[in-house]
């Protein structure tokens, strides 16, 4: 997927100024946050199990060669194929391979953020084979011709009003030529629209909550059962998951989901789990006849040996952007790449590269609340701060800042000559703002006028006030 | 009260400094009054938050340096701001790690490291104030007084006992004002957006004042507010609990002019 991260500001403005936007982000944003504090309430042990969850994921990254290992192991076992990848172009060449073995025209898929970092669909119709999204959120954005905006629910940034005009256009040369209005009719629109095309898929493409190493199963959670019917239906059925996904046992994998959907819905438990073995074996009532797990590492193996590795144990489950107020601001779109949010933005710096992600890391006010929501409890704005560290080291932080912060510091660091300075500096400014209290344009200060007023400070320094009065 | 009265530091904070020292002798007379030996120390500027935000850690390490040395030799360093405080307790550790001896030192600071309000209460036993002020009066959470200070029952604790004093609670309590360093001048668009809808919640309560323990926030609040033609004051919480809520508050015109 190409990148927009490096016009974040442009971004981010076309993002504030989005009316419908706004109306969606601020719906939804409330509605997950009110939600998760609910569920985290109901389960006395939710703080521990949190614990838990993180400590899965620890041991696993300590330990990730061997539960690889072990879960191509037991794919082989049941008759499925692992395919290793670094990159995301031999992935994506890989389930092409695969496609055109299955003689595939096309291919169903469930919802995955792993494909949008190949940017599987475009590729894939440029080879003349059909991806068709299943998930509603998914086909919504496939339909507008646009990219998820968030990771469990990738057309929140539209309103019910849009999707309603763009099913009756998109829907209309299917015959269905009423626009319709209310979100129950627009479902089972979609659903009958899909129901054919599951029907004709040749491949099935889902992403994978888990890799389980000791059963070499694969485990999806979804709430609309899409997962299902794209894995069961199709000839061939191929999960594209990265590294990090594997899990050791089929019980840490629940211990992880009651976290999961707590934290990214506020379910006690998603509607659906499903979890798949190897293809059809004989007798079985269904099934692929054959199943592909494509694993991708595009960077993760990189990530483990580095400060960043704590961002690994990400079970992608939304809190952290539904609880940001920036995110809740400026939408999923302005950070310009698959992950947005906190997540995005200690994610994306490190797998496209700092330069063109800078913006991310630093958009932030370190207000801490994703830290406090996310599940496996990952210090994302210390990551971020870690982003600023190399950032500054790498000196691809804007000179002006730079040189401020440079100034600054070697000022902070004589108090003798910073109280005099300050001492002149604040009493001049104290002498200007007196009489309104407050300034509304200042020299060089426009980010902050521009929103604000800035108070007018009282007029002498505390320290010089301070010693004046204890002397005396 | 102890019999050697606890030897505090105080650690003005640079925003308090320069721009509302009443903020300052009010944690003074606070202290003063919970029983506390205060002393200012002269070799102090700031913390190095924006330096340490901004990815710069040498300069950073250079000035807590600075603070640690000004600030090793009393019982406890406290500072009227979350944001502060937190930066000491709980970053100084972690930007010294690994460093054989200012390692220790920097954790040894850290533990004796406080935020007023929650220092009042928890250590020093503070359970009521002597003060008064008429009317609803808004309190905002700083995100590092919450998050990294634990801060959140004790000043509504003590403003309780203030007379006169009616508390609202925001709407949306938990989230950032906008503020954030240089986050807020850097991405002026969204930090402008974070601090109107702040704006709205502040006015939705009715409070003609609003409260907080951190002056970035409170500049950021009550810029917002006056920008708006808003009739809210705001003003550092320590201000209304040392009975100084009479003086003009953050960014109206002084008095008689
Ligand atoms: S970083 Fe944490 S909160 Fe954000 S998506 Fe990942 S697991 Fe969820």
């Amino acid at each position: 997927m190409d990148a927009t991260s490096r016009t974040f500001v442009a971004n981010a403005r076309a993002g504030l100024r989005d009316a419908a936007l706004q109306t969606s982000l601020a719906r939804f944003q409330g509605g997950f946050q009110v939600k998760r504090a609910e569920a985290a309430e109901r389960l006395p042990e939710f703080e521990a199990l949190r614990d838990e969850a993180r400590a899965i994921k620890d041991h696993v990254l300590a330990h990730l060669d061997h539960y690889l290992e072990r879960f191509e192991e037991r794919v082989r076992a049941s008759g499925g194929t692992v395919h290793w990848c670094e990159t995301p172009e031999q992935a994506r060449e890989r389930i092409l391979a695969l496609c055109r073995e299955a003689d595939a025209k096309t291919v169903t898929k469930s919802k995955s953020m792993i494909a949008e970092e190949m940017a599987l669909n475009p590729f894939l119709e440029e080879h003349g084979i059909e991806p068709v999204e299943t998930d509603l959120g998914e086909y919504v954005v496939q339909l507008a011709d646009e990219r998820p905006s968030h990771i469990i629910a990738p057309a929140v940034h539209k309103t019910r009003d849009q999707v309603a005009d763009l099913f009756h256009e998109k829907h209309t040369p299917l015959g269905r030529t009423r626009r319709l209005e209310r979100v129950e009719e627009l479902v089972e629109e979609a659903r009958e629209v899909l129901r054919p095309r599951y029907l004709a898929a040749d491949v099935g493409i889902t992403g994978a909550n888990f890799l389980i190493a000791e059963t070499g199963s694969s485990a999806v959670v979804t709430n609309e059962g899409n997962a299902d019917l794209t894995q069961i239906l199709p000839r061939m059925h191929i999960v594209i998951a990265t590294l990090e996904k594997v899990v050791p046992t089929l019980e840490d994998a629940t211990t992880i989901m009651r976290v999961l959907a707590r934290s990214a819905t506020g379910q006690e438990f998603s509607t659906y789990t499903t979890v798949s073995t190897g293809p059809r074996r004989p007798g079985d009532a269904d099934g692929p006849e054959a199943y592909h797990v494509v694993l991708l590492d595009n960077g993760r193996s990189r990530m483990l040996g580095s400060e960043f590795r704590e961002v690994l144990r990400c079970i992608k489950c939304g809190a952290c952007m539904n609880h940001c107020p920036v995110y809740g601001a400026v939408g999923g779109h302005a950070y310009g790449w698959v992950y947005p949010g906190p997540v995005g933005a200690v994610l994306t710096p490190n797998l496209i590269g700092l330069e063109e992600a800078r913006h991310l890391p630093n958009a932030s006010s370190f207000c801490g609340r994703c830290e406090e929501v996310c599940p496996v409890r990952i210090p994302l704005p210390g990551l971020m701060r870690k982003l600023r560290e190399q950032e500054f080291a790498q000196g691809l932080a804007p000179a002006a800042v730079r040189r401020g912060i440079g100034a600054w510091a070697w000022l902070a660091r004589r108090p003798a000559l910073y109280r005099c300075l300050t001492g002149i500096g604040i009493g001049m400014m104290g002498a200007l703002g007196r009489r309104r209290g407050r300034f509304v344009r200042l020299p060089l200060a426009g980010g902050w006028t521009g929103a604000r007023d800035m108070p007018a400070p009282e007029g002498a320094t505390f320290h010089a006030l301070w010693r004046k009065e204890r002397k005396a | 009260m102890p019999a050697t009265p606890r030897r505090v530091g105080l650690f003005v904070t640079c925003l308090v400094d320069l721009f509302r020292p009443t903020v300052g002798f009010a944690a003074v007379k606070l202290l003063e009054r919970a029983g506390c030996a205060v002393t200012v120390p002269a070799a102090q500027t700031c913390c190095g938050q924006p330096a340490y935000n901004a990815g710069d850690r040498a300069d950073t390490r250079a000035i807590a340096e600075g603070v640690i040395a000004a600030f090793e030799p009393f019982d406890a360093t406290v500072a009227p701001s979350g944001s502060c405080a937190g930066m000491i307790r709980r970053h100084y550790p972690a930007l010294f790690a690994g460093d054989p001896v200012w390692e220790e030192r920097a954790k040894r600071l850290a533990e004796k490291t406080f935020e007023l309000v929650s220092f009042l209460v928890d250590e020093c036993g503070v359970a009521s104030v002597d003060a008064r002020h008429e009317g609803r009066v808004a309190y905002h959470d700083s995100c590092s007084s919450l998050r990294e200070m634990g801060v959140r029952a004790q000043p509504r604790q003590l403003l309780a006992t203030v007379e006169g004093l009616e508390l609202a609670e925001l709407s949306a309590r938990d989230v950032c004002c906008g503020f954030g360093g240089t986050f807020c001048v850097k991405y002026p668009d969204i930090s402008g957006r974070m601090v109107a809808d702040k704006a709205k919640d502040i006015a939705a309560t009715g409070a003609g004042t609003v409260l907080a323990g951190d002056m970035g926030c409170l500049l950021n609040i009550a810029g917002r507010l006056s920008r708006e033609g808003s009739a809210v004051r705001a003003r550092h919480v320590a201000e209304v609990l040392a009975g100084m809520g009479g003086r003009p508050a953050i960014g109206e015109p002084a008095k008689g002019r």
